[in-house]
């Protein structure tokens, strides 16, 4: 009987040695280990053995059991690790052929900007304020220094609803909404919607978008100004931008100031995007004027401000290397899908 | 306004090339638009003396001349016949440039020799407005007796540079010569003077021959006048001619170009009467009566009306004052006698006069901003000096001068620690004084005060006096800073502003992709859109004055807009758009409008394309009301709207109120519009999203009990909207009710006609335990109960 066990040992280990398949692994654990196995079979005729064999033939016929369990166990992990191999290598496929893609909207070029002159006040501590677009003739002109008769508000062709009422020709009558309704300190910026009366080409439209700062503190002062453009000149044109202040006139800021940043495409040298001056001009700005302190009910030997106002539109252009300013308003979906 | 660089040398002496000049005083406050180098096109040409002149020998109409071009003598073959002996003429030489970049060489014409050309006036570049006696098409015969050889740009003044400035309307001063020379001085340090003006006044005293009254005084401020007799009227000399072409003033004639030159010198307009004109020797300064009508210097008779002021004699108005003469008194050729005016207008009454009647000229544009009533005398004196200077008659002795209101001189204290404060600088104030100094800006060191000069009304408050001290000590020399030391602000986004932007990323998210539209648009789109005549979309705010009809409406929907920019894409053959916008729309509590309008900010959706359909715009809808937290809204079937089609449309209603309706375009409307076939648009108002937005989130256990899922499918009416089904199946499934997804809609084969097979797979689960069979059966079957009484749905197994 142990001669009979010790030949079962060594056919099976030569058959799992042969076998190929997980299917032929099965058939061979059928055929040892089975309830009709060979293995089994002989573990049933122990009953003829003697008291004094039967526990060493027990163990013999145990250690074979464990034997071909081991190393069906082993084989067939060998097994499945290379079926697996095989199947993985026919399943390749062509990782160059285009992805499924949802497709995101993209942002307008105008808002691009605009949020990226938010998020730059924003995180210097100003507060996002509006206005109305249909406005009075008071917010826009007279509060803002610019009484009737004003040669000012030739310049800013004006489109009018009726005699009080007009489309704000600036995002400035925000700064006297704000300081009626808010006391020092106040910071914010307002962007939005203005209005003039120019005909469509490619450097004009009727409606184009400003955004307008202003802060009214105790002993804010032209540094200040200064300061502020030139942090957020560097923050949205890169950090190696320059400011340049120009005296101008505003009826409702003094001293008034042009600003001009330099151009970020040939760095200050010359080129043609900034037409030979190294300089764009980009930004009105000066120190509020007493009067419009007054007007917004803040007394002007108490506080002082500054504001300033710049076009959106001509940034966007500016920024994006964008030449006619009707694509802005045309949504040509190839435009659009640039951004 | 223009300034010739030779003309500023009469007032203060700059060393520094045009470009450095133009620099330094953009930065000081004038700002330089451009500079111009006269005759800039025009190299090696001179002055020529016609010597012989001879028939060519080979071509009749050619002829042969010896020019005397200086330093030397060359032969010139030419086609034009106005010339002759001893004629004085530009020539172009062998190597020079004309205007357009015309080279001339020298060459053979017919075999003859021909070293250079003699020019025209177009072959200059000039015209002949700005050269009234040239000829028009022959050579330029020069006038005057300049020597051959001289540089023609330098015989036509043109050697010089003009400097072009952008003057603000608060320095009404510096829309003179002697404003800006006064400017640049201060800019450079450099010293700054007015020649002194001496008047001869070898005529008759002024006394009794004209007379002056101001009957409106609040409008007019001073007229002052001088007569002068004798006047020959005849061309003014070269010199006075030149710079007038250089500052972009047309020579006419002496007088006219006086008082021209004046106005651009001293910045004072002024106006030259026939005195045998003026009925009854009489001006009259007043307003027009209604109806009142002239002929103004152009030849367009003129409507006035009481608003604007004239200038009169006894019978008519011979002037609109400050803005043109009247024909009936203007200077003619055989002119004798005339009146000088030389005057203060009240600027906003010259500034609406002259729009009222649409003519803008150098004279209005000056009053306008508010002329210095103490430079009348000067800019007087200065044309009687010209004249006697010019011999074009002889000035009576003295003036008239009506002043009735004397021009207060403003005083601002001067206090250097709020200009220093307002500006945070460190400036002396002795360095402060020596500016306003240069300006002419007087210290009362006993007051402590100051005292602008009379021609700076612009300078009210002490900001104004920072500002003078700013521009001069330059504005890039204040050290930056960054509001140090003060209070620290929380900035950011207000709630509104927020769901704003999450709605724009909704959309961005959604495949949208984002436009930009005008907020004004035409009337017409009512009737583009179908709308009733009684559609209150059509009560909407009216331009005065728009820039035509098609934007001359404040838009109370943006549809149009959308389906316009649809529509392009479309023509454009762009396969699909998606789209988005957020805006506003602009509603009018009442026509016409007596207060402001509420501006609604709304969401436009607009699609087109293959792949796009109804389903694609009301997904983005659900998406977007799950990101707001908005649960309590329907979709509700909208048959009604003529903008949309009457079985592809729904209404948005958030907690029972109407936000905005979605759908397919109506094919009408699109076709109006020539758009798609097929359109899909959204209109949603903002406000109320921002009102039921619920974006703080709570989060909700998992759940640990397992979930028992039955499906369900009944026959119903084709017509019964699936929500109506959905909303028995959450009514009637009680607490343990989780969720019902639609799988399939069924029509056709097995389904009786006008009837439709809806299929929902149905979740309960309780959160405590593990649900029964029965608990979960007798949910269904009050489910099954409600629907079939409710909208006679048979249950189909
Ligand atoms: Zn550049």
């Amino acid at each position: 009987m142990r001669e009979q066990l010790n030949n079962i040992k060594l056919e099976a280990e030569k058959k799992l040695n042969e076998a190929g398949s997980l299917a032929e692994l099965e058939s061979i654990r059928l055929q040892y280990l089975g309830k009709k196995g060979e293995l089994t079979a002989v573990l049933r005729g122990m009953g003829q053995l003697s008291p004094e064999e039967r526990p060493r033939i027990g163990q013999l016929a145990n250690e074979i059991r464990s034997f071909i369990e081991e190393m069906l166990e082993e084989k067939t992990k060998a097994l499945q690790e290379k079926e697996r191999s095989m199947r993985l290598e026919k399943e390749a496929i062509d990782v160059t052929m285009p992805g499924k893609r949802r497709f995101l909207g993209k942002k307008h070029p105008l808002s691009i900007v605009l949020d990226e002159i938010k998020e730059v006040f924003i995180g210097l501590g100003y507060e996002i304020a509006e206005g109305p677009e249909v406005e009075l003739d008071y917010y826009n002109f007279e509060a803002l220094n610019i009484p009737a008769g004003h040669p000012a508000r030739d310049t800013q062709d004006t489109f009018f609803i009726n005699g009080d009422i007009l489309l704000r020709s600036q995002t400035s009558p925000v700064q006297i909404r704000v300081m009626e309704k808010k006391k020092p300190p106040i910071k914010i910026i307002c962007p939005g919607r203005v209005y003039r009366s120019d005909a469509v080409d490619a450097t004009h439209s009727p409606i184009f978008h400003q955004v307008e700062g202003l802060v009214v503190d105790r002993g804010v002062t032209m540094g200040d100004l200064t300061g502020t453009l030139q942090l957020f000149a560097r923050r949205l044109f890169g950090e190696d931008t320059k400011i340049r202040l120009r005296p101008h006139h505003f009826q409702f800021t003094e001293p008034s100031a042009e600003v001009d940043v330099s151009c970020w495409t040939c760095g200050g040298k010359g080129c043609r995007i900034c037409k030979d001056e190294g300089w764009i001009e980009i930004l009105g700005a000066g120190m509020v004027h007493p009067n419009v302190l007054k007007y917004g009910g803040i007394d002007p030997k108490e506080y002082s401000g500054f504001a300033f106002g710049l076009g959106v539109e001509r940034v966007a252009m500016c920024k994006f290397n964008i030449d006619d300013m009707r694509l802005l308003y045309e949504n040509d979906m190839r435009f659009l899908r640039q951004f | 306004m223009k300034l010739p660089l030779k003309w500023l040398k009469d007032f203060t002496d700059i060393d520094a090339s045009p470009r450095e000049y133009a620099h330094a005083l953009t930065m000081s406050g004038s700002k330089v638009e451009g500079l111009e180098v006269l005759g800039s096109g025009i190299d090696g040409v001179v002055v020529g003396k016609i010597l012989t002149v001879e028939k060519h020998p080979d071509a009749d109409r050619l002829q042969v001349c010896q020019v005397d071009v200086g330093d030397g003598t060359i032969q010139i073959v030419t086609g034009a016949t106005n010339i002759k002996v001893n004629d004085l003429v530009p020539v172009a030489l062998d190597g020079s440039s004309l205007p357009g970049g015309i080279k001339i060489r020298k060459g053979k014409l017919r075999g003859v020799e021909s070293a250079g050309m003699m020019c025209s006036i177009a072959e200059l570049g000039l015209t002949k407005e700005d050269y009234p006696n040239a000829a028009e098409d022959g050579i330029f015969i020069l006038e005057g007796d300049p020597s051959p050889g001289t540089d023609i740009k330098e015989y036509l003044g043109m050697n010089d540079t003009v400097v072009e400035f952008e003057i603000t309307s608060n320095r009404p001063d510096c829309f003179s010569i002697i404003g800006l020379a006064r400017e640049s001085a201060a800019t450079f340090g450099t010293s700054f003077r007015i020649p002194e003006v001496t008047v001869k006044e070898l005529g008759e005293p002024i006394d009794g021959k004209v007379s002056v009254e101001i009957k409106d005084p609040d409008l007019c401020a001073r007229y002052a006048a001088r007569i002068v007799e004798n006047v020959k009227i005849g061309p003014s000399p070269r010199w006075m001619q030149q710079r007038l072409r250089a500052s972009g003033i047309r020579p006419i004639n002496n007088i006219v170009d006086i008082t021209n030159y004046v106005m651009l010198e001293y910045g004072q307009p002024m106006h030259a009467f026939d005195l045998r004109d003026l009925k009854g020797s009489r001006i009259i300064v007043r307003r027009a009566e209604n109806g009142e009508t002239m002929r103004t210097l152009d030849g367009q008779d003129r409507k006035l009306d009481e608003s604007m002021l004239v200038i009169a004699d006894a019978e008519r108005p011979v002037a609109v004052a400050g803005v043109m003469g009247g024909e009936n008194s203007e200077i003619t050729d055989d002119t004798t006698t005339i009146l000088f005016e030389s005057a203060n207008f009240d600027g906003i009454s010259v500034r609406l006069t002259a729009k009222k009647l649409g003519m803008r000229t150098e004279s209005s544009s000056r009053f306008e901003k508010g002329l210095d009533p103490e430079n009348v005398i000067n800019a007087l004196n200065r044309a009687a000096q010209l004249v006697e200077e010019l011999g074009a008659g002889t000035v009576c002795k003295g003036i008239i001068d009506c002043y009735p209101k004397k021009y207060q001189r403003r005083t601002i204290p001067f206090n250097p620690k709020f200009i220093n404060g307002l500006l945070g600088t460190d400036i002396s104030a002795e360095k402060m004084l020596e500016i306003f100094r240069r300006l002419e800006i007087e210290y009362d060191e006993a007051t402590g005060t100051v005292i602008p000069p009379t021609f700076r009304p612009d300078l009210e408050n002490e900001a104004d006096l920072a500002e003078e001290v700013a521009r001069f000590y330059d504005y890039n020399n204040i050290k930056p800073t960054l509001l140090e030391g003060r209070a620290a602000t929380i900035g950011g986004r207000t709630r509104k502003q927020k769901i704003m932007d999450m709605i724009s990323q909704t959309m961005l998210s959604c495949g949208l992709s984002e436009t930009y539209t005008y907020s004004f648009t035409s009337p017409k789109v009512f009737d583009m859109l179908n709308l009733p005549a009684d559609s209150p979309l059509r009560k909407a705010i009216v331009i005065s004055n728009p820039l035509g009809e098609d934007y001359s409406i404040m838009r109370t929907t943006t549809i149009p807009d959308m389906l316009r920019v649809l529509s392009t894409n479309y023509n454009r053959r762009v396969e699909e758009a998606r789209l988005f916008e957020m805006s506003y729309v602009y509603i009018p509590k009442s026509l016409p409008l007596t207060e402001l309008p509420d501006e609604k900010p709304v969401l436009t959706i607009g699609m087109y394309g293959e792949d796009v359909d109804f389903y694609d715009l009301s997904g983005i809808i659900e998406e977007l009301m799950e990101v707001l937290g908005i649960r309590e809204y329907e979709l509700e079937p909208a048959k009604d709207d003529p903008v949309f089609h009457p079985g592809r449309t729904a209404r948005l209603i958030i907690k029972g109120e109407n936000v905005g309706i979605l759908g397919e375009i109506h094919p009408a409307v699109a076709e109006n519009f020539e758009a798609a076939e097929r359109n899909y648009i959204a209109f949603i108002e903002v406000e109320p999203l921002v009102r039921n937005a619920a974006t703080e989130r709570g989060y909700k256990l998992l759940p640990k009990f397992p979930a028992v899922t039955r499906d369900i499918a009944v026959l119903v009416d084709e017509g019964i909207p699936v929500r109506n089904i959905e909303k028995v199946i959450i009514d009637k499934g009680g607490r343990i009710f989780e969720e019902a997804r639609l799988f399939d809609v069924y029509k056709g084969r097995q389904v009786p006609e006008g009837k439709k097979s809806v299929a929902y797979s149905i979740t309960f689960r309780a959160y405590d335990r593990t649900l029964t069979d029965e608990e979960v059966s007798k949910a269904m079957e009050k489910i099954t109960k409600a629907l079939s009484d409710e909208l006679g749905a048979q249950l189909r197994m």
